[in-house]
């Protein structure tokens, strides 16, 4: 183990703002983007159930 | 074929000698932007000799986005596009003529332009004379390319800076090599492996553009 | 039946719908898995590099986020060929789904390389023949999402998303060489992204591990995305009327 204390993973050595910038930054990206296309679906199915519901309705 | 060519050729040639203030303001834009740079970058000489070749690549870029948006616009309004698809010839003719046509009203006046205006860079002799010769084989490649992109987002509301958006990343080559052959004649080095390049992009826009515009313009009027 | 003609079944969106479904659960774990395999060699055991101390770890994002986002515009512009060349609705559909999460590993391509630069070079940004590409591929994606979403008549917009796919693929190559040409002329010596440290095979193993979680990540994303764009598409077909009352208990 290259690391003997948690304190010293997270400097990086200096370079924690540029390592834990990028990790973090795509860990952002990688929960947002899937929650945005989840709910996408989410909407289409809701809006695919309202009209089915409306024609029902008016037929 | 020949006499579609033609005739398509020769009617928007004519339908822009009798627009010409709708033809010049393309160049005028050519020359304000460029005007603008010195403003915003300061008078010193050596610095505007250095920036020449791009901001005026760059320009005639920009010009050539903004007179495209119209080329198949006005076919379309009048419904003179619909009947010219229908033709028995491929519509390889027309998306070529129209961007012969385009050329031939937009980009000559950028060519002739560009001497006078690099003199007000500074550019020496030799670097104009490199600048005259990128536009004369790179604004073809804008023509084209423009082209495509105006067929392809025929009648769409945000035409313009959509146009603008998709057209450019393909245009980037040009000016690469375009403003890179007047800085290798400005730093005294030959031009000549960026002739061959923006030559051998010429002959390959020549040869695909016209077949996707043609494409685009049937995907467009469906 | 034989199995191009299984194949072709799912080419039916109803039937894509219903395996993408079933598949993404284990996209995701997938993705999880080589995740924390991938982070683990390339932050617990690869060693620090003589001349870019910890900052290299960045590769094992920056990297495959490059990778992906090349490979998936290619994808993209495949799978939108076929929907324009065959007229398959769901190839199309898949094309489009495709490519935010492109756009999303440029990005992050971009964004990892900005702060690899900055301890490494000196600058948050070196226009080095890379780099370039990668920023001119992002304008490419925002290019085609921009046109298909300007466009009302999806098979307009699907037909014309193909063509532009099409030809800003042609055009990679092209852009790819003018840029090095580009880069060469004005930088003596060339700032190169490419010269990371020497590989080492704990590094090597790292990169591989998570360009996999990545690969599996997109599956996960675009499959999701892909089935939303099904239900939008199909709303007035019997399938999808169904599928959505059974959502809302009705």
């Amino acid at each position: 183990m290259q690391w003997s204390s948690p304190s010293e993973f997270f400097a990086m050595g200096g370079h924690g703002l540029y390592v834990w910038g990028s990790y973090g930054v795509a860990a952002l990206l990688m929960v947002v983007e899937p929650w945005l296309a989840a709910r996408r679906r989410r909407r289409a199915v809701h809006d695919a159930a309202s009209a089915e519901i409306w024609k029902e309705a008016e037929s | 074929m020949r006499a579609l060519f033609l005739a398509v050729l020769l009617r928007d040639l004519r339908l822009a000698a009798r627009r010409r203030i709708d033809a010049l303001l393309p160049l005028v834009f050519f020359v304000v932007a460029i005007s603008l740079f010195p403003l915003g970058v300061g008078p010193e000489p050596q610095t505007l000799r250095h920036i020449a070749p791009g901001v005026v690549w760059v320009c005639a870029l920009l010009a050539t986005m903004l007179s495209v948006q119209h080329l198949y616009a006005g076919d379309q309004a009048d419904g003179s596009l619909e009947q010219l698809l229908l033709a028995p010839q491929p519509a390889v003719t027309v998306a070529a003529a129209k961007c012969v046509a385009h050329w031939l009203v937009n980009g000559w006046p950028l060519i002739v332009a560009a001497p006078l205006v690099g003199v007000l860079f500074d550019l020496s002799g030799p670097a104009l004379r490199s600048l005259v010769i990128g536009l004369l084989l790179g604004t073809p490649v804008l023509s084209l390319l423009g082209g495509l992109g105006a067929a392809l987002t025929l009648g769409l509301r945000s035409g313009g800076m959509l146009l603008i958006l998709i057209v450019l990343p393909l245009a980037m080559p040009a000016l690469i090599f375009g403003a890179g052959a007047v800085s290798a004649v400005e730093s005294g080095e030959s031009a000549a492996g960026h002739y061959s390049l923006l030559g051998a992009l010429l002959i390959a826009t020549l040869l695909g553009a016209p077949l996707a515009t043609a494409a685009a313009l049937r995907i467009s009027t469906e | 039946m034989t199995a191009g003609m299984r194949l072709f079944t799912f080419a039916a969106p109803s039937r894509f719908h219903a395996l993408a479904g079933r598949f993404t659960p284990w996209f995701w774990l997938a993705t999880f898995g080589f995740a924390v395999a991938g982070l683990y060699v390339g932050f617990i055991v690869a060693p620090v590099d003589a001349t870019q101390g910890n900052a290299y770890r960045i590769i094992f994002l920056h990297v495959p986020a490059a990778w992906m986002s090349m490979l998936l515009y290619m994808v993209m512009a495949f799978w939108a060929a076929i929907g324009w060349a065959f007229r398959a609705k769901m190839a199309s559909m898949l094309a489009r789904a495709i490519a935010p999460t492109g756009a999303m590993f440029t990005v992050l391509a971009l964004w990892s390389g900005a702060l690899w630069g900055k301890p490494s070079w000196g600058a948050w940004w070196v226009w080095d023949a890379r780099l370039t590409s990668e920023l001119i591929l992002l304008f490419l994606y925002l290019g085609y999402i921009a046109l298909v979403e300007a466009i009302d008549d999806p098979r307009r917009a699907d037909q014309a998303g193909a063509l532009l796919a099409l030809v800003g693929a042609i055009n990679v190559p092209v852009i790819y060489f003018s840029v090095r040409w580009w880069n060469t002329l004005h930088q003596g010596a060339t700032i190169s992204m490419t010269a990371a440290p020497k590989m080492a095979s704990t590094m090597l193993t790292a990169m591989l591990l998570m360009t996999l979680a990545c690969w599996a990540y997109a599956f996960a994303v675009v499959f999701t995305r892909a089935r939303a764009i099904i239900v939008e598409r199909e709303q007035h077909t019997a399938w999808v009327s169904e599928l959505a009352l059974a959502a809302k208990g009705a």
